[in-house]
């Protein structure tokens, strides 16, 4: 084992001894060619972790796109990530939507779980627990559309795991915060 | 443009292909100069400027030529620079000076050439996906696929790379929509709803900067290229506050000439080759003021160990400045002149008495009498700080404007040329690019035709863009490159020495060209000097000569560039005299 370095310089920064938190952020940018690259490349160009990334236009008027990024970081990377984000030219405005403690957070899947006899109709039992719906099916497998948090669809796939799970497909997650006002 | 076209203009929307729509826009952005070089798919843009007599084309022999002239224009004019080159290589070749003009807070418009619109994405011939490129090294770009956006896209860009922290912006132009027709739009109302830099400084963020200027007992101004990039006011401002509080000021090398370096309360450069008594007062002040810098690893050192005793307040034009590597106390989010004239307004308002502050100026005098420039005498050689300090006397009477290339002599030329003003000192600061200094010096004298344009360089930076010499001679711009050629890469050098055993792995170059032979080659004057007694009429024949010079200064070889921060050390651990080998630690060998 070698001994931990001082951190000497800038480059040295270690943040490991910070507690990483997890953040979702809302950033609403102007749908223009190359927009989601740009945020993209800022997150790897810098070394931010992208834990799920949603992207749609949202305001076909105002060309504007709003980007849902699931990030992990210490606080002051935090800092950075909204600070550096907010400078690219078309972003608009960076919500941290889990700091707001305001936030709803949603994400669909959809699962494929193939499988006879018990297990199919245990699968199916569990979806009902899970209030997912059955939007496709076979004698021998089904396709479940579920709506949640992202917790509750980890726990749905790990249930549906020893029945016959066959391919996972998620949007990541989407937010929004609550109360009347936007952003 | 016909006559008859530009008469319509009051009643009815200008047409015209989008060639001609670029050289207006550039016309009423009011660039008089511009740099470039022609191909394929920038050809009907230099048909436009065929005719256009009121914007001088300098052609380069290199596009990074044309991108490094840009920044020095601009640089020395507070100007935007502009730069035009054809699609793929040509775009590629602006990749280095797109990268420094954005590490250093440049203001550059670069328009590229692209393959026809209907051929992106083939692969065809000169086609690179120049906007992809540039995304992460430009503050912005474009690919206009319309010739409608056109006027906008263009006007837009350069409200982009001048405003807030400036940077560069690209344009990437195919060919069909140059040849395309559409509407010319003024720049009047053009504006980026999600583009709205802050540059007026919050008033309780000044009053608490306030609060701690007045109580400060051992305080510092440490500035940098942000009170050049706001515009002379800012220095001028900067010298108004400094007056009034009296506070030592040191710099970092992008700030050099905001604050005179002939003043007494002026400490040098701060930094890893920055004076001793900077370094000092930064790590032993109890607060600092940081206006327009952003505490680059160059400056700060050890960060862990970075003026452990202090409070700091910054003011940045760029949110993303605060807080990225050193935690401030106050956060000012401004451009550098409306903070220093809300800070002066406030000092004088308040009337704010002058702290007393001798005990920490006297302690800074004995920093000071250490004489950490001081360097032996000429041995035979001419010592390199020796050669910068006499071309300082000669020069410093004159209109001189001076830029560099970056090594060892990018680091004598900031400790031994001295600046009295702002915009007089064009170095590639954060990329540390070899090959600026040169193409800069083009830039600058195209600027500024009547002043004395100075590239001090190294023999091996200066070989990286060698060919614009031939741009000098082409253009008359009287450019003199004065090289401290010691034969090595000395930066390099000087590190191996120090952090690898005295293993000097190529960085010595075999073969140099002779330069005198190659300054006439190229139709400019070539001087050489090897004796320190025929050092001072050498440099005189030199800015006496009505044209661009080479001059071949040979220098002692081994000379080191001192004194010196080791790399992971903090300020107050500087490296005086000899280099010894053993000061740089195993975490220090890691660091670059």
């Amino acid at each position: 084992m070698s001994k931990e370095p001082i951190p000497a310089s800038a480059y040295d920064m270690d943040h490991a001894e910070e507690a990483e938190e997890r953040r979702t952020l809302a950033i609403l940018v102007d749908n223009e060619p190359g927009v989601l690259g740009r945020v993209v490349g800022l997150f790897s160009a810098r070394g931010y972790n992208i834990e799920s990334l949603t992207v749609a236009e949202v305001d076909r008027g105002k060309h504007r796109s709003r980007i849902t990024i699931v990030t992990t970081g210490t606080a002051h990377m935090l800092e950075q990530i909204e600070a550096q984000v907010l400078r690219l030219v078309p972003v608009a405005a960076v919500i941290d939507i889990t700091k707001s403690k305001r936030g709803i957070e949603r994400e669909l899947a959809l699962v494929k779980v193939a499988g006879k006899g018990e297990p199919r109709v245990e699968a199916l039992r569990i979806a009902e627990i899970f209030r997912a719906r059955v939007i496709d099916t076979t004698n021998e497998s089904f396709i479940f559309e579920i709506t949640g948090a992202s917790e509750k669809i980890d726990q749905f796939t790990d249930l549906m795991e020893p029945l016959g799970l066959v391919e996972v497909s998620r949007t990541g997650v989407l937010s929004i915060r609550r109360g009347k006002d936007a952003g | 443009m016909d006559t008859h076209t530009l008469t319509d203009t009051q009643t009815t929307k200008r047409t015209m292909t989008g060639a001609e729509i670029v050289v207006t826009a550039l016309k009423e952005q009011g660039v008089d100069t511009m740099f470039g070089y022609p191909g394929g798919a920038v050809l009907p843009i230099y048909d436009a400027l065929y005719s256009e007599d009121s914007i001088r084309h300098i052609l380069v022999r290199h596009e990074q030529g044309a991108g490094h002239a840009a920044e020095g224009y601009a640089r020395s004019t507070g100007k935007c620079g502009v730069a035009l080159v054809t699609s793929g290589p040509g775009a590629t070749n602006m990749v280095t000076p797109i990268t420094d003009a954005m590490m250093d807070s440049i203001p550059m418009v670069v328009i590229t050439g692209q393959v026809p619109s209907h051929l992106i994405g083939t692969d065809a011939f000169q086609e690179c996906d120049t906007v992809g490129i540039t995304r992460c090294c430009a503050k912005h770009n474009y690919l206009v696929t319309d010739v409608d956006d056109l006027a906008h896209t263009i006007h837009e860009a350069f409200l982009i790379a001048t405003s807030g922290r400036p940077g560069p912006v690209v344009i990437d132009i195919p060919k069909d929509v140059q040849f395309a027709t559409g509407p010319y739009i003024g720049k009047e109302g053009v504006y980026k709803p999600t583009y709205q830099p802050k540059t007026e400084p919050s008033d309780h963020a000044i009053r608490d900067a306030l609060d701690m200027m007045a109580a400060a007992r051992r305080p510092v101004f440490y500035t940098g290229g942000g009170v050049i990039n706001s515009g002379p006011e800012a220095s001028k401002l900067l010298r108004e506050l400094q007056a009034a509080t009296g506070f030592p000021v040191t710099s970092t090398l992008m700030g050099l000439g905001a604050f005179p370096a002939g003043h007494e309360d002026w400490l040098g450069m701060v930094g890893m080759h920055g004076a001793y008594e900077a370094n000092n007062a930064m790590h032993d002040c109890d607060l600092m003021i940081c206006i327009g810098a952003r505490f680059d690893d160059r400056v700060t050192g050890k960060v862990s160990a970075f003026s452990p005793g202090s409070r700091k307040i910054h003011i940045d034009i760029d949110p993303s400045s605060i807080n990225k590597i050193i935690r401030v106390d106050v956060p000012v989010v401004a451009d550098c002149k409306a903070a220093l004239q809300a800070l002066l307004g406030g000092w004088k308002r308040r009337k704010l008495a002058k702290p007393d502050i001798e005990d920490w100026k006297e302690q800074i005098a004995k920093w000071k009498a250490v004489d950490c420039f001081s360097y032996p005498p000429n041995n035979g050689a001419i010592r390199p700080q020796y050669a910068v300090e006499r071309l300082y006397e000669l020069t410093k009477d004159r209109d001189t404007y001076i830029s560099t290339e970056v090594g060892q002599h990018q680091m004598w030329a900031a400790q031994h040329y001295h600046f009295e003003e702002p915009n007089r000192w064009m170095t590639s600061g954060g990329l540390g690019t070899m090959g600026y200094g040169l193409p800069a010096a083009v830039g600058i004298q195209a600027a500024h035709p009547g002043s004395l344009v100075i590239d001090i360089a190294g023999e091996a930076s200066v070989q990286m863009v060698m060919q614009e010499v031939s741009t000098a001679v082409q253009h008359k711009l009287p450019i003199k490159v004065f090289i401290l050629n010691n034969e090595w890469m000395g930066m390099v050098r000087q590190w191996q020495e120090l952090l690898h055993g005295e293993r000097y792995s190529h960085s010595y170059s075999e073969s140099l060209p002779d330069f005198v032979k190659l300054a006439e080659a190229y139709g400019a004057k070539g001087i050489q000097c090897s004796d320190p007694a025929e050092l001072d009429a050498k440099i005189l024949e030199m800015i006496d000569h009505d044209g661009p010079v080479i001059f071949d200064c040979l220098v002692e070889k081994a000379e080191n560039c001192l004194p010196m921060i080791p790399s992971g050390a903090p300020h107050n651990e500087m490296i005086l005299g000899k280099i010894s080998g053993d000061e740089i630690g195993e975490d220090g060998r890691r660091m670059v």
